[in-house]
């Protein structure tokens, strides 16, 4: 039977834990609305983007480049956007076991986020190369992930490269998905913002002829890479609004259970007191019924 | 009839305004827009973006990048774009010597690569600064 100071004691530190929940519950909603605003704002780049590609693809007609390349898959590689902190609920153990279901020993993994990492080392699987990104995601980040995989492909060291990742749904619900990034299949349309992009557009054909300089194809070449540098940053930007979010709702419902278990504490310390007092008060009035 | 110029990079637009004449660093040489251009795209190097509006000029610095011009608007899309006003000397100096310091060391090929990047964007920052300030 635990004393009444026992149970002071318990109660005081689950207060304190639920005031460090709460903190944290606020912070990550304040940070989620943030990175769902930087996403927002890459939106007129991604137009732009989409107009200029829309033109080039016109132009340029028969196309080819090395990252278009398709091969026989004999190695592939995944990037592996996950979080670099815990206290996000399941979101990493659903992305990881995703990442587990890849054979062991034609993938390579490239990791965004320390929890990738760490898990990629522990099953010893193969690392290519760890980054890290930021609450808001840099665009220069994401150059530096998309460079390093499109150095692998282009060196033949991966046939094909994937993105697994998780996508924001809604604030309740984050899903970790797989996305071919390379070779770049058919061009499609760019979209800024988070919410769950989906299956992706076709491209808008061309509003209006363009002439181009040096040449379509070769513009068309040094907007591929760019093309796949901002696919890589949307991911990064999903990811990091879904630890966000599931982060809120972890720390939520910690908030809650701390609050529920202070409640039912606290009842189990007014009962033992209430216990504690009568008993005292019958050892009282025994001790004087014996006296007189 | 003006010109609409806008530089946007994937983290937001930094500038969207009208003005009568536009110069940036094409890489076929530096180019020269004025409204009623042909409809043209064309990669830009890291430099400068010069802009007259009303016989004054402003000042940008910008990293590599694509552009597209039509009669009434000049877009940039670039992956940096500062303002001249905005530009921290010490700082861009700083960047630079890291850089250089770091080209010398040995790098792998994909490295010097970004190091090369990153000495640009500071190079064309460091212009566009001197430039304004004579």
């Amino acid at each position: 039977m635990p004393s009444t100071r026992d149970i002071r004691r318990r109660i005081k530190s689950v207060k304190n834990t639920a005031q460090i929940t709460k903190a944290m519950q606020m912070v990550a909603s304040a940070k989620m609305r943030k990175a769902q605003q930087a996403a927002l704002s890459g939106r007129p780049y991604a137009q732009l983007m989409n107009e200029v590609l829309a033109a080039a693809v016109a132009g340029a007609g028969d196309f080819n480049h090395p990252l278009m390349e398709s091969r026989e898959v004999r190695k592939r590689a995944i990037i592996l956007v996950s979080t670099d902190k815990g206290l996000c609920g399941g979101l990493n153990t659903n992305l990881l076991r995703e990442a587990a279901r890849f054979s062991k020993d034609t993938t390579v993994y490239i990791c965004a986020g320390r929890k990738g990492a760490q898990f990629v080392a522990r099953s010893k699987r193969e690392l290519a190369a760890e980054f890290s990104y930021k609450d808001i995601p840099a665009f220069a980040e994401a150059r530096a992930i998309s460079k390093f995989a499109q150095d692998l492909f282009l060196q033949g060291k991966a046939d094909r490269v994937d993105v697994l990742y998780t996508n924001f749904v809604s604030t309740l619900v984050q899903k970790p998905e797989t996305r071919p990034l390379l070779p770049v299949g058919r061009i499609q349309k760019l979209e800024a913002g988070v919410g769950g992009h989906n299956v992706a557009e076709e491209l808008d054909s061309a509003t209006q002829e363009y002439t181009f300089e040096p040449g379509a194809g070769d513009v068309l070449g040094e907007l591929l890479p760019h093309y796949v540098n901002y696919q890589v940053f949307q991911y990064l930007q999903e990811a990091k609004a879904s630890e966000q979010s599931a982060r809120m709702v972890a720390m939520k419902n910690a908030t809650d259970n701390a609050k529920q278990l202070i409640k039912d504490l606290t009842l189990e310390y007014n009962k033992l007191r209430q216990a504690n007092i009568t008993k005292e008060l019958l050892e009282i009035t025994t001790a004087a019924m014996a006296m007189g | 009839m003006p010109l609409r110029l806008e530089i946007v990079t994937p983290e937001a637009k930094i500038y969207s305004e009208d003005v009568d004449f536009v110069t940036l660093p094409a890489v076929e040489g530096e180019m020269g827009i004025f409204p009623r251009h042909i409809p043209l795209m064309t990669q830009v190097k890291a430099g400068e973006v010069a802009a007259r509006k009303g016989g004054q000029e402003f000042f940008l610095a910008v990293g590599e990048g694509f552009v597209q011009v039509t009669g009434e608007r000049v877009a940039i899309l670039t992956d940096m774009a500062i303002r001249s006003e905005n530009i921290d000397e010490q700082k861009v100096e700083e960047a630079r010597n890291r850089a250089e310091a770091r080209l010398k060391e040995k790098l792998s090929n994909d490295e010097q690569a970004t190091v090369s990047a990153a000495l640009a964007h500071s190079l064309a920052q460091l212009h566009v600064k001197r430039r304004t300030r004579r």
